[in-house]
């Protein structure tokens, strides 16, 4: 069943999403540029925890920041707290370490904390330091440019992960268009990671293979290529889809993410907008496309 | 809130030790003026000293010119204690959290010891400041002092933990033998900073002579200073702006372990 929104198909259904653990790492630097660079490495190869073990993104560039130098945000998204614990702690300690002038920051108030500055300072081979400032433990650790600066705790809790939107345009030109705006919109909404390159996938998956040695495989039931050969889920004309997979530090962020994302999306050229789940037997979290634009466009 | 006004100024210095809201919290004003102090080497009682005003409160406003009363705040936990007026010796010695504003000058010892929680001293105060009593094994172990004017000699003498800041001067034997923590010091540097520092972190914003056992490091931006600058300013402290400014960094004391250092600004 489908409904229109701005002459585009919604299919009555909804995004089967995941609990994850979240934290937001705060990095700054000496100019933007050196700040993005550490949080583009640091958020490198971590679109899906099924094959990067965490999933990452940049939030945002950042107006104020600890040390009030130029920084961004990035969250990562990981099953469980200690999972999260270990791909902050190498994340950081292989790519914001490493990259000149940087500094690292907790940018999320959580009761629950992961343990990072307490683990990296170890590289400072005795000779770190620790400084207590406004009740927070930052250590200073000795690098070639100087110092390392990196907090202890940072702040991690319960997330959602795996939140979606499916785009099935006429052509790849209008599809990709539409994926684009919907991305862009969603990259506004706080506490939201979109972690595929640009925000969208092409390669969306189902779960398992004819393969048995395959978690998962191609979601051929999308591939419009395979139309004719295995049980479709596109109408006619439509000959493209992305998918965007929405990570976010609460349900309520990825709700709006994925109602200003299908909002966005709903151009000349798209057929119809949908999501993937898998029946409501895997995942905790169960987002209706209907309910949530609901919210933004009262029937 | 308590309001405590001096009527009779001590002939002698007035060990005053009850004046916290640890002690004031709940209790009645007639309660309260019967709170033990020791005038000289005699027991009195702080009403024969003071007028108390409303009932015993985790909130206290002392009046007066208090120099002669010491041990004001020792060993509070919470609450605050604000001081309109000089106070004496031991303000807020051995204090574990809470906050002591002083709008005044203070005498030796303030701080000295201090576990946690903040003092802010708006006038100048004396020597030992955050330090160790003689005998002790370390001076302040947590929290913050803040001195808007000049402090004496051995400010954060063997200080364990914490932060102080002075915006003044400080006399001789700064850091001397402290363990960890940080010392700012926007004003000037009496000699023999740092003596027998073990750890820890003196800052220096203007040029001073170092001991020789002192060994000159690097020159370059210490990050963890600006993030001790906004801390400052987050409690109304006006700090200079060291934005692209260097440090020059020295190791020391190299007559002990040689961890520690002193960060001095450039010209």
């Amino acid at each position: 069943m489908t409904y229109l929104v701005k002459g585009v198909e919604i299919e009555d259904t909804f995004a089967e999403a995941f609990g994850m653990w979240g934290g937001r790492v705060i990095i700054t630097a000496v100019s933007s540029k050196w700040a993005r660079e550490a949080a583009g490495k640091m958020t490198g190869y971590a679109t899906s925890v099924i094959g990067c073990g965490c999933e990452a993104g940049i939030e945002r560039d950042l107006d104020s920041t600890p040390d009030g130098r130029p920084g961004v945000s990035a969250l990562i998204f990981a099953p469980g707290k200690d999972g999260l614990e270990t791909a902050m702690a190498e994340r950081i300690g292989q790519c914001v370490l490493t990259c000149p002038t940087t500094a690292c920051f907790n940018g999320l108030s959580a009761a629950e904390q992961a343990s990072i500055g307490n683990q990296l300072r170890f590289f400072g081979d005795t000779h770190q330091i620790s400084k207590i400032i406004g009740g927070r433990r930052f250590w200073r650790i000795p690098v070639m440019d100087g110092e390392f600066l990196v907090e202890e705790k940072f702040g991690v809790q319960k997330a959602v992960g795996g939140g979606n939107i499916l785009i099935l345009g006429e052509d790849s030109q209008s599809a990709l268009k539409a994926a684009e705006l919907a991305a862009e919109a969603m990259r506004r909404v706080p506490g939201v990671i979109l972690p595929f390159p640009g925000g969208i996938v092409r390669s969306g998956s189902k779960v398992g293979s004819r393969y048995k040695f395959m978690k998962a495989s191609t979601n051929d039931a999308f591939c419009p290529t395979l139309r004719s050969l295995v049980p479709t889920a596109l109408p006619d004309g439509v000959n493209c889809v992305y998918e965007i997979v929405i990570d976010g530090l609460d349900l309520s962020v990825v709700e709006q993410a994925t109602r200003v994302g299908i909002l966005a999306a709903c151009i000349p050229g798209i057929q119809r907008i949908t999501a993937g789940n898998y029946g409501g037997n895997l995942g905790r979290f169960k987002i209706y496309l209907r309910k949530v634009l609901e919210e933004a466009v009262p029937a | 809130m308590t309001i405590l006004t001096l009527r009779t100024q001590p002939q002698a210095p007035l060990e005053a030790g009850v004046i916290t809201p640890d002690q004031f919290m709940s209790k009645p004003a007639a309660a309260l003026a019967r709170l033990p102090v020791v005038h000289g080497n005699e027991q009195a009682c702080l009403g024969d000293f003071f007028a108390v005003d409303g009932e015993g409160s985790t909130e206290l406003i002392l009046n007066g010119d208090l120099s002669r009363v010491k041990w004001i705040g020792a060993g509070m936990t919470m609450g605050s204690v604000t001081i309109h007026g000089d106070s004496g010796m031991h303000l807020g010695a051995g204090m574990r959290g809470g906050e002591i504003n002083a709008f005044g000058n203070t005498g030796d010892w303030a701080g000295a010891e201090i576990n946690g929680g903040k003092l802010h001293i708006r006038g100048n105060t004396g020597h030992g400041l955050g330090g160790a009593y003689r005998g002790s094994r370390h001076g302040m172990n947590r929290g913050l002092i803040i001195v808007e004017g000049n402090a004496g000699t051995e400010t954060g003498a063997a200080m364990r933990r914490g932060l102080i800041a002075v915006k003044g001067d400080v006399g001789d034997f700064a850091g001397a033998f402290m363990i960890a923590g940080t010392i700012v010091v926007f004003g000037s540097l009496g000699i023999r900073a740092g003596a027998g520092l073990l750890r820890g972190t003196i800052v220096a914003f203007r040029q001073t002579e170092l001991l020789p056992t002192y060994r000159y490091a690097c020159r370059y931006h210490p990050l963890f200073l600006d993030k001790i600058l906004r801390e400052l300013q987050s409690h109304g402290v006006a700090i200079p702006d060291i934005a692209g400014r260097c440090f020059q960094r020295y190791s020391g004391d190299f007559n002990r372990l040689g961890k520690g250092e002193i960060l001095i600004i450039d010209d």
